[in-house]
């Protein structure tokens, strides 16, 4: 059989979909292999890398993974931490240790702390192969959320929402002049004036549609200034550290001009 | 007697009108709609997500639940009685089972992934939509598939094998109705049921055929699926 790939990278393709042909190309991300063929285990946008043929995913839930920043919600007290429901299959606990270095004495009422409904910014450090949760609250910017809003977006968009090194972000908060923590589970906390939260919370909607076209900040930098009527520069990288906010960059970017 | 001309004038190969789409159903983490004909599946599948009562989950992979539902005004004008039944219930098993091949929910163990197939027209061959919808939706939904499931009715009527039959052909007194689900890339089997009486030899003619009908199937569920991340 010929070895080729069958389709162009950043062609969408549907789970069964014959990738390419011959062993002279390796299944990554996404995929696996048939015989000789590459096959497509999801549907998602393909990016070749060399020999490597991997599947970037457009939709599904959010997989935690260790050392990720994420924003959760209390959704339950234990008798030594919280369960943290973090928009993902499996909600995650964190333990007194974790949550604070106050001496937190026996019996004490731990609501005082984190309340039921209460949101936090928080980092995953462990997850087990039964999907057990460890989230902790020690490290730079990672606090209890209060004021402001949250919204939903698909995870798998996150890296887009971000931008490299942070540059999409930083350009929304630029233009609305939010505060804004984005978490790699797809949840978004933004705080500002109200005209700023509508628009910040249209630039991420927008984002979110539009993830998978390429030229996306160019874009979005001209409907920012056309809404707020702030000039943003698209191509600078952020001048002041964004308070350690925002979730590292994710290691793999969707394709395309960034 | 013979069969010689199709009820509503096609083919006997030939498929109803097809048309579907992917995403129609906002909160859900993935849907799709298909149509043929006038039978009309909506399908939105949730998950994985947590499962409760405990004693359901299994802690080696994930889980799938079917529900298969024809709405009251459905069919043909006499009211479907609502609600959960015999016939509703196996459905939603031969579902599970003709999608649990191509799915691997090994890295979502305790977790489950619902299916819900809502049937608000339905002119035969609902099985068969239903399932055509739900792999759109699974695959919309980002879970790891090996392929696609796509299924049509195939089935006797008189002396000739048709496909894609609709209710009058269905429910004639002198025929048998024969549900294949495909997986199209593989060409492996999933769902095969009979009701009725057919010979060996129609029974091959009707898997050659459900296995061409599955192909333009196929096409279609692909083109919404690339559809929903369509350049604007």
């Amino acid at each position: 059989m010929t070895e080729e790939v069958l389709v162009k990278d950043k062609d969408i393709v549907v789970p069964g979909e014959t990738i390419a042909t011959g062993m002279s190309f390796l299944p990554g991300k996404g995929t696996y292999r048939e015989n000789d063929k590459i096959i497509a285990q999801k549907l998602g946008m393909i990016s070749v890398e060399g020999k490597v043929i991997k599947l970037i995913s457009l939709s599904g839930a959010y997989t935690p993974k260790l050392k990720d920043r994420v924003i959760a919600r209390v959704v339950d007290v234990l008798m030594t931490g919280w369960r943290l429901e973090i928009n993902s299959p499996y909600s995650s606990v964190l333990t007194l240790k974790d949550a604070t270095s106050e001496f937190i004495p026996r019996g004490a009422d731990l609501t005082q702390y984190f309340a039921l409904g209460d949101y936090v910014v928080c980092q995953i450090v462990n997850v087990t192969s039964q999907k057990l949760i460890d989230v902790s609250m020690k490290g730079p910017g990672l606090r209890k959320i209060r004021g402001g809003r949250i919204i939903t977006v698909s995870s798998q968009k996150v890296p887009r929402i971000i931008g490299k090194d942070g540059s999409m972000v930083s350009m929304v908060k630029q233009a609305t002049g939010c505060n804004i923590i984005v978490g790699q589970n797809g949840l978004i906390w933004l705080d500002g004036t109200p005209e700023g939260e509508v628009t910040a919370v249209k630039a991420f909607k927008k984002i979110e549609e539009e993830a998978h076209l390429g030229g996306l900040t160019d874009r979005m930098a001209a409907w920012l200034e056309k809404e707020t009527g702030v000039k943003v520069n698209p191509t600078a990288a952020p001048t002041e550290a964004p308070q350690g906010t925002e979730g590292e960059p994710h290691p793999h970017h969707f394709g395309g001009s960034q | 007697m013979s069969y010689t001309k199709r009820l509503d004038g096609r083919g006997f190969e030939e498929l109803r009108p097809m048309s579907a789409k992917v995403g129609i159903i906002p909160r859900a983490d993935g849907s799709a709609m298909f149509q043929i004909g006038k039978t009309m599946a909506y399908c939105a599948v949730y998950g994985p997500r947590e499962l409760h009562p405990k004693f359901l989950q299994n802690p080696e992979t994930g889980i799938i639940r079917v529900n298969y539902n024809m709405m009251p005004f459905s069919g043909h004008g006499e009211r479907v009685r609502p609600g959960g039944g015999r016939r509703s219930k196996e459905i939603s098993m031969v579902m599970r089972n003709a999608l649990l091949p191509v799915l691997d929910l090994k890295d979502y163990p305790n977790s489950v992934v619902d299916i819900f197939v809502e049937l608000p027209q339905t002119d035969a061959g609902t099985r068969c939509a239903a399932l055509c919808a739900a792999s759109m939706a699974l695959a919309d939904a980002g879970i790891e598939m090996k392929d696609m499931v796509t299924a049509v009715a195939t089935g006797r009527v008189e002396d000739k094998i048709v496909v894609d039959l609709n209710y009058y052909e269905d429910s004639h007194e002198d025929g048998a109705d024969f549900p294949i689900a495909l997986l199209p890339n593989s060409g492996k089997v999933t769902l095969m049921q009979m009701d009725g009486e057919m010979t060996k030899e129609q029974i091959n003619e009707c898997v050659k055929k459900a296995k061409e009908a599955c192909k333009k199937i196929y096409e279609v569920q692909k083109a919404a699926l690339k559809e929903r991340f369509r350049s604007k």
